[in-house]
């Protein structure tokens, strides 16, 4: 069943021609060709593929493209304004080595950005653990991505992002 | 997964009527279940009817003493709803747990009830706090909703609309967690209200199910020490790699001692 | 300037931006226009014969373009998939090399194995045709237990390796080693299993090929730690393409951890397939596919014996493994439990006589292969273990049992008895200062303090040793390994001073874009954005052996230091002409050529872009151009060490352990980048603490099916299972590379199984526990804790 669908995405208007059973991951990466956003499993448990839909973050690869119609997405790459200008969450990631091969980094910085602005700015250790149980990492060991977001949290609080 | 006609009703109404006469028409909630299930093509509806674009079917109300969760409200909005963390915040923090950030945001309680997966957190609360369960058809209490794996009373085309929850005196859930899928292999919700006591377990058996006697126990004595001694069988409780029946049943004992310790603080 | 961006600077990594932003570049990324895919008809069977595979209603299907079996390839000629290493078994006889074949053609043996190819325009098209083949399968008896796999009875995997054994090798004299035992006055005796591992690296395996016509070439994406050895194995041993006409490129690899060294049955039907399609052909593995089909880690069953004098000092040690195979031999399966495990059997110790003997069985299960360490992890595991053992069953601190036993820091370079010689190290101030961070010394009371809230606290150590930096290419050769261990690296200088790093080694997550740039920038002096480090396209790099056995600095690193030498050498006699001076004045410094106690100065960009525009310039004795490359074989392996100490605290009502405290301090010689070395730690130290805690492949004895399936039942670690790490170093630098360096990727979880296990030991011990089977998850401690309290009720 072919549907047309239409959304904005990272600010700008989009539309296409999909399956019912289309993904939204699917429709990111393989119809607007926007393939920051990755499939790292099958049972929507590693978060590669978190993306922001009205607000909330959202596992894109359990999402049907045509639930997402009219809704505004965000993705990874719609945080920097410019290469020069990156989010504080992602200058965060790269001040403190958050990322080693990058495959998780998209959906995880996206779920970081998320855990922020629902604790309004105010994080801890354990809190940031807890919240990355939704983003799988082989790669950091956690570490290092815990510090960034810690990090990042007052930052994006001083750039009123 | 294999492709299926998509529908997103406005109404209610609609959405039984697109249930209707179909080979095999499946209702979606929040998808957290569905969706993995069709990419991992174990199912083939030929019908998807999509229940995200009904209003009225989200949101926390309060009336009177209950709080009356409507079928399509967000996990994430229930743990944060100031009404219910006001009411039962056994509830808010139940739902607080149930998968990750980015699944809160989209699973839905209605989605989870009319699920009755043996490892979901939602059954031991409806059972636990007695609630009522309110369809399009009728009601449902808690004791006779939940029939067995993956079986409830709903018929065909019935859909969850709302469930209610009376307001306990003590509440708490302790779950323990499957390490790997994070759902609970077991799971213990216990309440007081007045001189009842009722302790639901999830995650053990094939579905949730009450221990009659802790609850006699604890309605006696509503203290952890009260029910340190009462094992509950390990027969017909789940197993698998990760937890033996007689774990599960060891660990019933383990959950229900602090979920009373925590109902009690 | 250099400072801050030289060898010893936290450099931040050149390569974050992409990833940072979603423009990397992952084979699936990849916009092949036209492209079709391929999806892999799987055996459902552990074991079964092929009676006969009916296409005819998949070939209907829509989207379909082609489907290939396994008695297409066999047709074409397509050969097996090779095991690169041969092992002489105890009597000097190469193991059985049962074939591989890329897909299965009359038998299937393991849940996953490939069966068919199935092409179309859409990968659900391709799914869905596949689902309507036919194979007619007689299933048949099947073995997945590796306990089992060498007994009466088992069933049998090939009929090449009679028995389920491979090879039965063995390294040391075992008369010797037993009769230092008779003399014994203790001896400690384990019995462990190293459990099996899936390395599920974030990123799944891919693969994407076309074929040009009008030249000839193929081109292969994929997912590869070591691109030009895959393009070897495709055209010497298996497709026959020539090799100047298969160019395969690793673009960007979401991790790797050896799983994605090898040649698979997948890449290799795709390239094949992409001349008979004619179009592109895309392939992703789904994490499912992952699962059952990359090559899995470690499994192990050993049984090892410890002889101590009555001061306890290690006598000898004996040990007995055997190594799952899994069903086919992989690449490099082989080596494994043989010269990467037994020649580790010595640790930091003494031991003076040291007998093992390996039997690698095969078994109904995927095949297994190198995986972080690769047989480092089992050795440390069985070396740690039992010494951690001994000290309590002498009732003498862990610490101290180690301290006594260690090799002095005066004894490099020091000849172990297991082949190796190690070039140097010193490992009692590494011991003192983990003792020292970890608090060690205040560990009785916390353990107190826990036991008072009803909790069971444990320490738990793991000093360690690894030989990598792979390797001699004699050495290797020796051994029976069939391909060299060097490394390339080219230095192109560009006229306007930029400068191209060249190198055969590939990072899929290890920052070498950062860190051998930091390297050059160091050494010639070019700031390091004037640097571009390129790697993994066969058609750009020179041949490379890739990344994996943590080499890429020790070997990858040392080329470029060679390289970079070639450049100096060169850049001395332009100057020289400049200058008009003689080559022998000359010296480099800061990026410059100067004449020593004169003012004259060439800066290195002044002497390239005369090597480019060579006007005035020494044409007769010397040709223009600024580009040379080096290939560096190492004189020996590197041998990073370090101790780690390992605190838990064990709720012995429901099993669950908690890592309170994680210590490690580590001897990675001369540090390029800590920043990124940090990273590194921190990445192994959680796969091992997955190995001890977390992680089981299991395939149901009964079915043969992969019981952990997926991440709803494989643990992989989370963000709250572990804590954040306390790191220190210690610094002996190698004496036979030019940067003096060790390499530190796969450290963490070499060490790691072994300081987690003994510290949730060291926690059951009061409970009468001796031993914990890895991993240790909540409802193994349990059933532990139950067996014993039922034990001492008996």
């Amino acid at each position: 069943m072919t549907i047309s669908v239409a959304m904005t995405v990272n600010g700008k208007s989009v539309s296409g021609k999909v399956e019912a059973r289309t993904l939204l991951v699917q429709f990111l990466r393989e119809h607007l060709g926007m393939t920051g956003t990755h499939v790292g499993c099958d049972t929507s448990q590693c978060g590669a593929c978190v993306v922001d839909v009205d607000g909330r973050s959202v596992k894109s690869c359990t999402m049907l493209a045509v639930q997402a119609e009219g809704a505004k997405v965000i993705t990874i790459e719609g945080l920097a304004a410019s290469a020069d200008k990156l989010h504080p969450m992602q200058e965060a990631f790269r001040d403190n080595h958050a990322l080693q091969c990058g495959f998780c980094t998209p959906g995880m910085v996206m779920s970081a950005i998320d855990m922020v602005k629902r604790h309004n700015y105010q994080l801890d250790e354990t809190t940031v653990r807890h919240e990355l149980e939704g983003n799988l990492c082989r790669c950091t060991g956690y570490h290092n991505i815990v510090k960034a977001i810690l990090a990042a949290a007052p930052a994006m609080k001083a750039a009123g992002v | 997964m294999y492709d299926f006609a998509y529908h997103r009703p406005k109404s209610l109404a609609d959405a039984v009527t697109a249930l209707k006469g179909k080979d095999e028409a499946r209702p979606m909630a929040g998808g957290m279940t569905l969706i993995p299930t069709l990419k991992q093509r174990l199912a083939r509806p030929s019908d998807v009817v999509d229940l995200g674009g009904i209003k009225d079917l989200a949101g926390v109300k309060v009336e009177g003493s209950n709080v009356v969760i409507g079928a399509m409200t967000k996990h994430a909005d229930v743990a944060t709803s100031a009404d219910v963390k006001r009411v039962i915040p056994a509830l808010a923090e139940l739902a607080g747990g149930i998968g990750d950030p980015a699944v809160r945001n989209r699973g839905t309680i209605g989605g989870s009830v009319a699920n009755s997966d043996p490892a979901a957190d939602y059954p031991a609360a409806v059972v636990g706090l007695n609630a009522t369960v309110t369809t399009n058809t009728g009601k449902h209490a808690a004791d006779s909703f939940f029939k067995g794996l993956f079986e409830t009373a709903l018929s065909d085309g019935e859909l969850i609309t709302s469930i209610s929850f009376p307001k306990p005196d003590k509440a708490a859930y302790m779950k323990f967690r499957n390490p790997a899928s994070r759902y609970a292999m077991v799971g213990v919700f216990v309440t007081k209200t007045g001189n009842n006591v009722r302790v639901a377990v999830t995650g053990a058996g094939p579905a949730v199910f009450r221990v009659k006697a802790m609850e006699d126990a604890l309605a006696k004595n509503f203290t952890s020490a009260a029910i340190k001694d009462i094992k509950i069988p390990a027969d017909g409780l789940n197993s698998d790699i990760h937890g033996s029946a007689e774990y599960r049943a060891h660990l019933v004992n383990v959950m229900a001692r602090r979920a009373v310790d925590a109902a009690n603080k | 300037m250099t400072a801050a961006t030289g060898i010893g600077a936290r450099v931040k990594r050149k390569e974050d931006l992409r990833f940072l932003t979603g423009t990397g570049r992952y084979v699936d990324d990849l916009p092949l226009a036209r492209a079709t895919y391929a999806y892999f008809l799987r055996s459902p069977h552990a074991h079964a014969a092929i009676k006969g595979v009916d296409l005819s209603a998949a070939e209907k299907m829509p989207g379909v373009v082609a489907i290939f079996t396994g008695k297409d390839l066999a047709e074409a000629k397509v050969g097996s998939l090779i095991c690169g290493w041969v092992v002489k078994d105890k009597h000097g006889q190469p193991h059985k090399a049962p074939p591989h074949p890329v897909l299965a053609a009359d038998t299937v043996r393991y849940v996953g194995d490939p069966v068919a190819m199935v092409v179309a325009n859409s990968h659900d098209e391709a799914k869905d045709a596949a689902e309507k083949i036919k194979v007619d399968y007689e299933v048949k008896p099947a073995n997945v237990d590796l306990a089992k796999a060498l007994g009466k009875g088992a069933a049998q995997v090939h009929a090449e390796a009679p028995g389920n054994l491979i090879y039965d090798w063995e390294l040391g004299v075992k008369a010797d080693v037993d009769a230092a035992f008779a003399k014994a006055a203790h001896v400690t005796k384990i019995d462990i299993v190293n459990n099996r591992l899936i390395p599920n690296a974030m990123e799944p395996r891919a693969a994407a090929a076309e074929y040009d016509k009008g030249t000839g070439q193929y081109t292969l994406w994929s997912t590869s730690q070591n691109p030009h050895v895959l393009r070897l194995i495709l055209s010497a041993f298996v497709l026959g393409i020539p090799e100047h006409k298969l160019r395969v490129v690793a673009p960007d690899v979401g991790g790797g951890f050896g799983s994605k060294i090898f040649c698979y049955n997948e890449e290799t039907a795709v390239c094949w397939a992409a001349s008979r399609v004619g179009r592109p052909i895309k392939w992703t593995a789904e994490r499912s596919e992952s699962f059952m089909t990359d090559a899995h880690g470690r499994d192990h069953v050993t049984h090892a014996e410890l002889a101590l004098d009555k001061d306890g000092k290690f006598l000898a040690l004996k040990v007995d493994t055997i190594a799952n195979m899994g069903a086919y031999l992989s690449t490099f399966s082989t080596a494994v439990p043989t010269y990467l495990y037994a020649t580790l059997l010595a640790g930091q110790y003494t031991t003076p006589l040291i007998y093992a003997n390996v039997r690698a069985a095969v078994t109904h299960t995927a095949p297994v292969d190198a995986y972080r360490g690769a047989g480092r992890p089992e050795a440390t595991f069985v070396v740690e273990s039992i010494v951690s053992q001994a000290a309590k069953e002498l009732k003498v601190d862990p610490a101290e049992l180690r301290r006594k036993n260690f090799i002095p820091s005066t004894a490099f370079p020091y000849q172990t008895p297991v082949a190796l010689q190690y070039d140097s190290g010193n490992y009692p101030p590494i011991i003192d200062e983990a003792i020292k961070i970890a608090d060690y010394k205040g560990f009785e009371s916390r353990r107190a303090e826990a036991k008072s809230r009803g909790k069971l606290r444990g320490i738990g150590f793991s000093s360690y040793i690894e030989a990598c930096g792979l390797a001699p290419s004699q050495v290797i050769g020796q051994l029976g390994g069939g391909v060299g261990q060097w490394e390339s690296a080219q230095l192109k200088f560009n006229p306007t001073g930029n400068v191209q790093v060249i190198t055969g080694s590939h990072s899929h997550g290890q920052g070498h874009e950062t860190t051998f740039a930091q390297i050059v920038s160091d050494k010639l002096g070019v700031p390091i954005e004037n640097i571009e480090v390129v790697h993994g396209d066969t058609s750009t790099t020179t041949f490379g052996m890739g990344t994996y056995g943590s080499r890429s600095l020790a070997v990858g690193g040392s080329a470029i230091m060679k390289a970079a030498d070639k450049i100096i050498a060169k850049g001395k006699k332009i100057a020289a002409h400049l200058m008009e001076a003689s080559v022998d004045d000359v010296v480099f410094e800061n990026g410059t050529f100067k004449v020593a106690g004169t003012d004259k100065n060439v800066p290195l960009g002044q002497a390239v872009f005369a090597a480019y525009v060579p006007h005035n310039y020494p044409l007769a004795e010397l040709e223009p151009g600024m580009d040379e490359n080096a290939f560096y074989d190492p004189a020996n392996f590197v041998y990073p060490s370090g101790t780690q100490i390992c605190e838990v605290e064990v709720d012995p009502d429901t099993g669950e352990t908690q890592i309170v405290n994680f210590t490690a301090v580590d001897d990675f010689g001369n540090i390029i980048n800590p920043m990124i070395v940090e990273g590194q730690v921190h990445g192994g130290i959680v796969q091992g603490v997955g190995q001890a805690l977390l992680e089981n492949a299991v395939y149901d004895k009964e079915t043969g099916q992969l019981v952990s399936g997926s991440y709803m039942d494989y643990t992989m670690p989370r963000a709250d299972d572990v804590p954040s790490f306390k790191l220190g170093y210690k610094v002996t630098p190698c004496p036979h590379n030019p940067l003096g360096v060790k390499g530190c990727g796969e450290a963490g979880a070499i060490a790691a199984p072994a300081a987690v296990m003994n510290a949730v030991r060291d926690a059951l011990a009061p409970l009468g526990v001796t031993h914990v089977p890895m991993p240790a998850t909540p409802l193994s401690v349990w059933q532990t804790i139950h067996g014993a309290s039922r034990a001492a009720a008996e």
